[in-house]
């Protein structure tokens, strides 16, 4: 049995250790903010941080990820605060289905702890994430205040 | 967002925690108590001890906003405080047991708002009306000396206040006005706003519920293969070989062309599936390929039957007698509504009951499919709407419920969610349509343009999905934005010899309504070949549609065009056109490209929109960008292709959609010009290919008549 560490808590996992990490989140553990879009790792729908590592977790096995320290977007709030990203996220209005948003969130999420004012061009490198709804315009702008804040 | 279950007519008590609340989705323990006995006012209104609205909505959200949209428009007439607003969305079987009180739960065609607008407000007025009498007959005077805003009803003579909550439960006892008259929209306070949608929060921390998160006490997982080839059937399958492996519980035949696996979790149905051995009759769509269904196509530009959309004048004999005629030949291909959210559904089947919880754009046809399905009346079946991860017209069908209430119908007694894999997906869509036009377009010795020949070649979406709505054999949805007039999508050009005529001809690939739907190709075929014909004639795009187009449309693309510049775009940066009506809205686009090096850029699209009235700005804006994105993902790299009858895409990977990078500069300007509701969802999708394709041909001299444009030397990263 794995034994996880996620948002800050334990989890014990007993599955397959072959399963990607996306189905033992959303299965095993009930943590279905964590979205399935591809499983290919294309989408971007699945992203969690592993170590702070934006990572999409539908082309992780759980026996990949060790004794790495999983965030999820339940996690990503602190103390009852939001992150700032998700604060911009609500102040821009930015979802529209909303499907992509976690993935969204976790790796604008990252890319701000990493670059705390990304440019245009640094926004395009990391926010590879696939929107159907079509939100980048917003994702953008939101990312730029979040920077701010 | 909740769902609400169980109600009567008039003593419908608001139990939070009923129907499919109490199974478990994660509502706080205790919300179900909190209600206690609140009435509704009426079908549309709920209204709290507390002052809390609900606003029950019956079109689905699937990131349109609609339910912010129409809650808006309800709370206007209502007059209540916007901060207590919330929504929730009745159930299908709750609106057939109250004889359709909630009238049309279908939601796609961009229709959402325009088309329930006129009773949505008469539904806020007469509960308005209603908690304002309750409020006046407990003071004993007479209810036009009363004024409601905000939600508190105001006595003015005496100065005495009620809060709405205070006379709900009284309210609720009232008759419903016989008429009410709705507010001037000059008057709107909260209608009218660009006031924040409503169902934000929820997702920005994982919380919200979409049907692929459901959970359901003892559920079980199901994932589907179906024949690779539409029309192929199931021959057999060897359950036994993956019946041992981890988790499996069962292995069932599905509607005689598919199987599915059921087990503990997703992952071990996806394993067990992947490793069944199935055989199939692929059937005869298995000889079809996309050089065959080309060709069938290409036949149809020429061919001698055709049905007629419109006819104005005499095209032929005008064409016939042109001092010069142009002619051109364009193609658009098969592309996948690709939501984000997979297919999914999850029923739970007794031998006298069936509930299914969906993602579904139409909760009415799904609860037909799960009845039917379930071979159970009605009565004894409901759906439960869940959020939707996308839907772009894909989720108006209800094949997917069908499957989850067969599969469940085969392990009874239990929940079992069906989430189809996104190969499933991506291979079993009802594809947007493939067709090819030529079009043939006559000056007169003056340079007049007198004629125009559109004929479309292709595939109709009737035919696959809707053939009780065909008319003689004729699909009119066909003819989308290329109407002789209405207030759908009229033609924008007047032209005296106008003909429009269509050669159904059907590959056995299913075709289904696509966000934007005809009117997608049908703007690119138009707005293309006017390009082409400005040139031939040698005036520019903008004065040359300004010379046919009817004043609706001129206007709609003056304001882009002043928009973006258009004619003073900086070095190196070309300017495109497009016009086009469609879902009742009048839309234009003027995009900014330049290509360099075979590497092309989108930088700002400028796009105008006339639907009449607007209900929020601020999501219409959004409702443009996003169409941009859908429009230009199709445009520029999506291709759906056919080898041995089966679709080849099967991931974003041989699928690319628009991603941030390539995202241009979307600017909407809306210039409502009153006394018509149009959509917004899917009209500006339509210019946005012919815009950046005309840009193209101003940047190169290079005319694109065939998408993607990524097959043609231009990249865009």
């Amino acid at each position: 049995m794995a034994v996880l560490t996620i948002n800050g808590k334990k989890y014990d996992a007993a599955v397959d250790p072959e399963t990607p990490l996306l189905w033992v989140l959303r299965d095993a553990l009930g943590l279905t903010g964590t979205k399935y879009g591809c499983g290919i790792a294309q989408c971007g729908a699945c992203t969690v941080h592993i170590d702070g590592v934006p990572t999409r977790s539908c082309a992780v096995p759980l026996e990949a990820v060790g004794d790495g320290k999983i965030t999820t977007i339940e996690g990503l709030a602190a103390n009852g605060m939001l992150h700032k990203v998700q604060k911009a996220w609500l102040d821009n209005d930015v979802p529209q289905c909303g499907y992509c948003q976690s993935g969204m969130i976790m790796a604008a999420a990252a890319l701000l702890a990493e670059k705390p004012n990304p440019t245009d061009d640094d926004i395009d490198a990391a926010m590879t994430n696939i929107c159907r709804c079509g939100t980048y315009q917003q994702v953008r702008a939101a990312i730029h205040a979040a920077a701010r804040a | 967002m909740t769902a609400i279950a169980s109600m009567d007519r008039r003593s419908f008590l608001v139990s939070a925690a009923a129907g499919g609340l109490s199974l478990g989705f994660g509502i706080p323990a205790g919300t179900a108590q909190v209600a206690g006995a609140v009435r509704e006012i009426n079908a549309w209104v709920v209204v709290h001890p507390d002052d809390r609205v609900v606003i029950r909505i019956a079109r689905s959200e699937m990131g349109q906003g609609t339910l912010t949209g129409l809650a808006q428009l309800v709370a206007e007439e209502l007059e209540c405080d916007w901060s207590k607003v919330s929504t929730e969305f009745p159930t299908p079987g709750q609106n057939v047991a109250r004889n359709r009180v909630w009238r049309n739960f279908s939601t796609g065609g961009s229709r959402g708002i325009r088309e329930s607008h006129e009773y949505v407000r008469q539904g806020g007025a007469a509960a308005r009306t209603m908690l304002v009498a309750a409020a006046a007959k407990r003071w004993n005077v007479p209810a036009g000396e009363c004024t409601a805003a905000n939600s508190v009803i105001r006595h003015a003579p005496s100065g005495r206040t009620l809060a709405y909550g205070a006379v709900a439960a009284e309210a609720a006892q009232l008759e419903a006005p016989a008429a009410v008259v709705l507010k001037d929209i000059k008057d709107w306070k909260i209608a009218g706003k660009g006031v924040k949608r409503l169902d934000t929060a929820e997702k920005l921390n994982g919380s919200l519920v979409y049907g692929l998160d459901l959970r359901l006490p003892n559920m079980l997982t199901a994932t589907i293969r179906q024949c690779p080839v539409a029309g192929g059937k199931l021959k057999s399958f060897a359950g036994a070989k993956v019946a041992g492996m981890p988790g499996v519980r069962k292995v069932v035949a599905v509607d005689g062309n598919a199987v599915a696996v059921v087990a503990d979790s997703y992952w071990q149905a996806h394993k067990a599936i992947e490793a069944l051995p199935v055989d199939w009759d692929l059937g005869p769509g298995a000889k079809t390929s996309s050089a065959t269904i080309d060709a069938m196509l290409k036949e149809g530009l020429t061919a001698e039957n055709a049905f007629v959309g419109t006819r104005i004048g005499d095209a032929k004999t005008a064409l016939a007698g042109a001092a010069k005629t142009v002619e051109a030949v364009y193609s658009y291909p098969y592309q996948n509504h690709a939501p984000m959210e997979p297919m999914n559904a999850t029923a739970l089947y007794t031998a006298d009951r069936c509930e299914v919880w969906a993602p579904t754009q139409n909760g009415e046809s799904a609860l037909a499919a799960a009845a039917e399905a379930a071979e159970l009346p009605v009565a004894k079946c409901d759906v439960h709407k869940m959020m939707l991860g996308g839907g772009f017209g894909r989720r108006g069908r209800s094949d997917y419920v069908r499957q989850a209430v067969l599969i469940a119908k085969q392990v009874p007694g239990v929940p079992v969610k069906l989430v189809w894999s996104r190969e499933e997906d991506m291979m079993h869509c009802a594809f947007h349509p493939v067709t090819q036009c030529k079009l043939t377009g006559g000056f007169d010795a003056a340079g007049n343009l007198t004629g125009l020949h559109m004929r479309i070649s292709g595939q109709s979406i009737l035919a696959s999905l809707a053939p009780q709505n065909m008319q003689n054999g004729m699909d009119p949805v066909v003819f989308q934005g290329l109407n002789a007039g209405g207030t759908e999508g009229q033609f924008g050009y007047d032209i005296p010899n106008l003909l429009v005529d269509h050669a159904m001809r059907n590959p056995h690939v299913l075709a289904g309504f696509w966000r934007g739907v005809n009117l997608n190709h049908n703007a690119i075929y138009v707005e293309c070949f006017m390009d082409e014909l400005a040139r031939a004639a040698g005036i520019d795009p903008l004065e040359f549609r300004r010379r046919y187009l009817k004043p609706k449309h001129r206007a709609v693309l003056e304001a882009a065009a002043a928009g973006a510049g258009y004619g003073k775009a900086a070095p190196g940066v070309h300017h495109g056109l497009a016009q086009i009506m469609g879902f009742g809205s009048y839309v234009a686009a003027c995009a900014e490209v330049s290509v360099t090096g075979g590497k092309l850029k989108i930088h700002r699209i400028v796009a105008a929109t006339d639907p009449g009235v607007v209900v929020n700005p601020a999501q219409v804006e959004r409702q443009v960008s996003g169409s941009f994105v859908y429009g230009l993902s199709a445009a520029l790299h999506g291709e759906c292709t056919v080898k041995d009858g089966v679709i080849e895409q099967t991931n974003f990977d041989t699928y690319p959609v628009l991603r941030m990078d390539e995202m241009p500069k979307v600017e909407t300007i809306l210039v409502p010009s009153g006394g018509f509701w149009g959509g917004v969802g899917e009209p500006t999708i339509g210019v946005a290919a012919p815009a950046v394709l005309n840009a193209i041909f101003a940047a190169t001299g290079k005319r694109i008549r065939s998408l993607p444009v990524s097959k043609h030397d231009l990249r865009t990263v």
